[in-house]
């Protein structure tokens, strides 16, 4: 591993052709995929959302080190803002711009509310807990029918707009979605570098140091579980949005697993981790979907084995934006 | 009065004790290897197909078995069972004993789903009924009515508790087992078979979780291969709440869940006037755990964050 600056420069320069073509590659894939069959975008779409839903757990597993097993819960607040402010279920037939911040300030809610009482709590107690919430705002949308329509759900959604342009088609969704997952994936890689998110660090390493060299380790978590709420009610608003119905189904407990499970066999703390992760738990029960009963046989032996064979994920830390960002620019 | 509340009382009795016999599985599988099993409530699952299975292959129709077909098929099909966790443990857990913490819990998370996927296979996803192991006839005790199903279950979940807490603390596996879990390095070190121990574990965590499904579907005379998910996390739930690792705590934890939620089924309506049904059960169950574990972090009866817990943190 080159550690002096010309011998780095050398490895970037190295690396450099490598870069390019992935990032050509990406580019080519997510210019084409809007022209495919409507069938294959709605599959990006799910494969995005799932994206942006890794990306704020990642925040409170892969940066600040805490279990949250209840993550779905916030991505069921974003989702319920827009069935309940864009339907007729209370007669507010809200656009698009005014619920996004309505459901991010929910969110942000519910986040410090189930972080404030765990605060104390560390690992797998912090994961039960979480678990708890996680079913009880599960419980309460499915029996709050009155408002929620509990079991059945809410139907017939307004459609989405922003500024009288329709966000319906999944084609329309697919490019609201891109917009979403790149800002949000460059705003939250800059906060892992920046002052909050070397606290994470530190909270994550070793939790009594970091307090003893002055981080306050309350305001950090409460701020990764508000940040990582934010983004999972983004999702939500957009996954109702897009499917223009909602039910209590859509956030059970398997939902949580299944983002937990792609974070950290992708690879925990890195935003190309989650891609590849959700790449392989979304795409690959649509490639089975022909084997429809033995599906989720194959993903929970394909769990265990993929586990097995790489404990740490499919791309380490190690191989993160920068070294992608630095073999493209060369510095 | 009287009567109801004596009725209720054995009501949660009987499912406290089935979720003791749970709770004890995901809290020794804890307390030896620090890792939350979640493919532990599909014990449970099996254990009643087990059992179903062995009753029909031994008496052809599995609802006309005689009383010692019934105890042949338990001890069968919890043994089976408590192979099959071994089984488990040796394939999807044993390889990444030295990896991080979150793994092997992932890894149980596959299992859990690959089996109840495999068992709607096999059997079909409805629900099944099943045979009572216990002759149903119904007492009248002080105005309540007390059925033999209920005491049968009761009868056997203390003797299986009770057979635990020989096994560990009179047994020399027990020794074992024990040493294991205060320290695998050092155990080794005096010539403790490691695997042997931890085999020991998932074995009779297995075996309890296998016995409480079978007791719990003759309780309700149904099962499903989704059985496992709720109870699981009932039980789950219950070991926490007790403290987790510690096994009067699992069974503390079981009993003390098991009331809260009899008297939440039965006060909630009556309380708010109607307003919160009994579904808020579990809302109720949940909210008892946060509240515990706010006061006491590490449960009823755990050992608070000590110098040894914290060596594990950073793992994730």
């Amino acid at each position: 591993m080159p550690t002096d600056a010309p011998s780095l420069r050398a490895a970037a320069r190295a690396s450099r052709p490598i870069a390019l073509l992935v990032l050509a590659l990406i580019v080519a894939l997510v210019l084409v995929t809007p022209f495919l069959p409507n069938y294959y975008i709605r599959v990006a779409n799910s494969l995005l959302i799932y994206v942006l839903l890794g990306i704020g757990l990642n925040i409170v597993i892969g940066y600040a080190g805490l279990l949250d097993l209840g993550f779905v819960a916030f991505y069921a607040v974003g989702a319920y803002s827009y069935a309940l402010l864009a339907s007729s279920q209370l007669g507010l037939h809200l656009p698009l711009v005014a619920i996004l911040p309505i459901a991010v300030s929910l969110g942000v809610l519910a986040g410090v509310l189930l972080g404030i009482p765990v605060l104390k709590l560390r690992g797998d107690y912090l994961a039960i807990v979480t678990l708890g919430f996680g079913e009880i705002i599960r419980i309460l949308i499915n029996n709050l029918g009155a408002v929620t329509g509990g079991p059945k759900g809410v139907a017939r959604l307004d459609k989405a707009s922003i500024g009288g342009l329709d966000i319906a088609r999944p084609a329309e969704i697919y490019w609201l979605l891109v917009v979403v997952v790149v800002v949000t994936g460059l705003l939250v890689w800059r906060l892992e570098r920046s002052i909050l998110g070397k606290a994470w660090a530190a909270i994550r390493e070793d939790q009594d140091a970091a307090r003893g060299i002055g981080i306050n380790t309350t305001n950090a978590k409460l701020a990764a579980f508000a940040t990582s709420a934010a983004i999972g009610s983004i999702a939500g608003v957009i996954f109702a949005a897009s499917q223009r119905f909602v039910s209590p189904e859509s956030f059970s407990l398997q939902e949580s697993v299944l983002i937990v499970l792609m974070i950290v066999i992708g690879g925990i703390g890195n935003i190309l981790g989650i891609v590849a992760g959700a790449a392989i738990l979304i795409l690959l029960p649509e490639v089975l979907r022909e084997f429809a009963e033995w599906r989720v046989l194959f993903l929970g032996i394909l769990m265990i084995v993929l586990i097995i064979a790489r404990p740490a994920g499919l791309v380490p830390r190690s191989i993160g934006p920068e070294k992608l960002i630095r073999g493209l620019f060369g510095k | 009065m009287l009567g109801i509340f004596f009725q209720q009382a054995v009501n949660a009795l009987t499912i406290g004790s089935i979720y003791a016999l749970i709770a004890l599985g995901y809290t020794m599988v804890y307390g030896v290897l620090r890792m939350i099993n979640f493919a532990h409530g599909e014990m449970f699952m099996l254990g009643a197909y087990a059992a179903f299975l062995v009753l029909a292959l031994l008496a052809g129709d599995a609802h006309a078995a005689g009383p010692l077909t019934l105890v042949a098929a338990f001890v069968i099909a919890v043994v089976a069972v408590g192979g099959i966790g071994v089984l488990i443990e040796r394939f999807a857990y044993k390889p990444l004993r030295n990896s991080t913490r979150l793994a092997p819990m992932l890894s149980s998370l596959g299992a859990s789903l690959a089996l109840v996927a495999g068992m709607q296979i096999l059997a079909g996803p409805q629900p099944v009924a099943f045979p009572s192991f216990f002759p149903s006839v119904t007492y009248n005790v002080m105005g309540g009515t007390v059925t033999s199903v209920q005491i049968g279950i009761l009868v056997a979940a203390f003797v299986l508790m009770y057979g635990l807490t020989l096994l560990v603390n009179r047994s020399r596996i027990g020794v074992i087992v024990r040493a294991v879990s205060e320290s695998r390095q050092t155990a080794r070190l005096l010539g403790i078979n490691v695997d042997f121990a931890i085999s020991m574990v998932f074995f009779t965590g297995a075996l309890l979780g296998a016995a409480g499904g079978i007791l719990y579907a003759s309780y309700y005379g149904i099962m499903s291969p989704t059985m496992g998910a709720v109870v699981g996390l009932k039980a789950f739930t219950a070991a926490i709440l007790g403290g987790i690792g510690s096994i009067p705590g699992a069974v503390l934890g079981a009993f003390i869940l098991a009331f809260v939620e009899v008297a939440g089924t039965a006060l909630l309506p009556l309380l708010t006037g109607g307003l919160l049904g009994t579904e808020y059960r579990d809302v109720l169950a949940f909210a008892i755990l946060i509240l515990v574990l706010l006061v006491r972090p590490a449960g009823i009866l755990g050992e608070p964050v000590s110098e040894e817990s914290m060596v594990y943190k950073r793992e994730f």
